[in-house]
């Protein structure tokens, strides 16, 4: 089992983005669950999103979750909510932050000796796409961390994800994944 | 047919909302009237969506009230069509006295119940109220726990619903959020496969069949009200189970999937059993595994239909159990809790004195954790080991504060 919480805020896309996640591993054969905690709902909240993958159907549908991956899409999150919490010795973080993993890591005293990555993915989302929806870069960065599909597979499976939006924003992304998976350190 | 199908892939990942909405496509519903409410309406917007798009020949009514919604859908099955909606909580129990319209009339119309608290407090996550205020509304009540589901059991809702042995409406429950919004893979049908099963609407008794003119929503008083009641009782005890049996073989030859109206899970050699309904009978049936692994013998039993209530197959499913937790997700505020007493009810005459507890739950989206569960099962174990429900009969899981217990 392969467990992600998103740190997002509405309208930043991590509900679509767990859930394009869940559609492209769907397709190598794997069991999928997305799902969100939505909380006030208002647009700029804090909220979180969740994936889990397994071999065999994904019975479990508690909430709570002792997370592999920490995926914070928001830059101000990691100052300002806990994202440690329910954390395991193993869990891997990937950050979106101007700020190099050195600093983000003497800012936030807590992410002291776990496994950091940093990648800037408003800045990416906003160069490429032309809006702060940072979603799609960090799937990038998460394909680069984890090493779990090829990115080119990624791109290609992305592309028919997206595949009702105008060519122009689904060009846009596949830039931002691939910036995104150069990118991160 | 004049509309566009739609191609869909093996496995799509869906959240139940999406699922149930892609069914209602599938069926080719003549008539949607909704008013939509969270979080059920992705169901109604589904559908709104498809026929604006050209997929389905039907007709999308926006009314100004879910009385106005299940009044309009009412009146459409009473013209003759193929007829659903979708609604929860408060939308629910504004329909509630249209509901018994419906049944009374006998009148198929598939309802997705999106489960959802009702207030006050207000609150928008899922919880078993709405469902259980349905349960004598004399509707056929279906659960899913999980995506999958809800869109098999809206294909199969239609089949029995529109039966001409049957004519009663049926409600399709998915849990609010925990199925609703969350995706996970969901084995398709063909747009071809899914409407040869559920077949072509078969109109009776319809208002526009102006050579055979029939009048639908009389009064009836001291003389004729019972007699009517009766009838449907009648048909909902003798006539329902033995449709949903065969609607649910016949889904199992297309597809593999089997369902039951009463759903068992490891309880051959079971000491210990869950009863409970929606999400919650997956994560348990997770957590009752792992508790074999430490030598307790768990098992699961779900409903999968809570209206006519399965009697006679709840009480097969827990004989020879020895300790029994009836979870409820639904305050039964002053009383023991619907599935307590409906399994005290099964087995009372039986010779299955098992050892039952009562736990409420999960109220207003609050998370039923594995934790909780291998917790509960640990409990019962001990009940059986001490040859007596050594706790109260009623106590709440997961809520702060001191813990609560009762009778």
């Amino acid at each position: 089992m392969l467990e992600i919480r998103w740190h997002s805020r509405a309208g930043q896309g991590a509900v679509t983005g767990a859930k394009g996640l869940a559609d492209v591993i769907s397709t190598t054969g794997k069991h999928v669950q997305a799902f969100a905690f939505y909380g006030s709902a208002k647009r700029g909240a804090a909220m979180t999103a969740y994936n889990r993958v397994d071999d065999k159907v994904v019975m479990n549908h508690e909430k709570y979750m002792r997370p592999d991956y920490v995926f914070v899409i928001d830059p101000a999150l990691a100052m300002t909510t806990d994202v440690t919490i329910n954390h395991k010795e193993s869990t891997k973080y990937i950050i979106t932050t101007h700020l190099s993993t050195e600093e983000l890591v003497k800012a936030q005293p807590k992410l002291e000796g776990k496994e950091v990555y940093t990648v800037d993915c408003i800045t990416i989302a906003n160069e490429t796409i032309g809006r702060a929806i940072p979603n799609t870069p960090m799937l990038g960065a998460f394909m680069k961390v984890s090493g779990m599909y090829d990115i080119e597979f990624f791109k290609e499976s992305m592309k028919r994800v997206l595949g009702k939006l105008p060519q122009k924003i689904i060009d846009a992304n596949m830039f931002a994944i691939q910036r995104a998976y150069d990118e991160v350190k | 047919m004049a509309f566009e199908k739609m191609e869909l892939k093996d496995i799509e990942v869906w959240d139940g909302n999406r699922a149930a909405a892609q069914a209602l496509r599938q069926a080719q519903v003549d008539v949607v009237a909704a008013y939509p409410i969270t979080p059920s309406t992705p169901i109604v917007e589904g559908y709104a969506q498809f026929t604006a798009d050209g997929y389905v020949e039907g007709e999308f009514v926006m009314v100004e009230s879910e009385h106005a919604a299940m009044s309009a859908c009412i009146g459409a099955a009473a013209a003759g069509g193929r007829v659903a909606t979708a609604t929860s909580s408060q939308g629910f129990a504004l329909m509630v006295e249209t509901l018994y319209q419906a049944s009374g009339m006998r009148l198929p119309i598939v309802l997705n119940v999106v489960n959802r608290a009702l207030a006050a407090p207000l609150n928008v996550n899922g919880d078993h109220s709405d469902m259980y205020l349905g349960r004598d509304s004399g509707w056929i009540q279906f659960d899913a726990y999980c995506p999958q589901e809800a869109y098999d059991l809206n294909l199969i809702a239609f089949k029995v619903s529109e039966d001409h042995d049957v004519r009663l409406p049926a409600m399709v429950n998915q849990d609010g959020f925990m199925t609703s919004h969350t995706a996970q893979g969901v084995h398709t049908l063909s747009d071809d496969a899914a409407y040869g099963f559920v077949g072509e609407f078969k109109p009776m008794n319809d208002m526009l069949d102006f050579e055979h003119p029939v009048t639908h929503g009389v009064q009836t008083e001291e003389d004729w009200h019972f007699e009517h009641k009766a009838r449907q009782h009648n048909d909902l005890m003798t006539k329902v189970h033995p449709k949903i049996n065969a609607a649910f073989a016949e889904f199992e030859k297309l597809t593999g999937r089997k369902y039951n109206l009463v759903e068992k899970y490891n309880m051959d050699d079971a000491d210990v059993c869950v009863v409970c309904l929606g999400t919650s009978v997956e994560t348990a049936r997770e957590v009752a595994l792992e508790m074999r692994e430490q030598g307790i013998k768990a098992g699961v039993v779900g409903l999968r239909v809570i209206r006519p209530f399965p009697f006679m197959e709840v009480a097969e499913a827990l004989k020879g159990i020895k300790a029994i937790a009836a979870l409820d997700r639904s305050s039964p505020n002053g009383a023991a809790g619907m599935l307590f007493n409906e399994i005290a009810g099964s087995l009372f005459n039986t010779d299955t004195k098992a050892l039952l507890s009562g736990y409420i739950y999960g109220l207003g989206g609050r998370d039923l954790t594995k934790a909780h569960l291998t917790a509960l099962y640990k409990e019962l174990q001990a009940n059986v080991d001490a040859g007596k429900v050594t706790t109260p009969l009623q106590q709440f899981i997961g809520v702060r504060g001191p813990k609560l217990a009762y009778l």
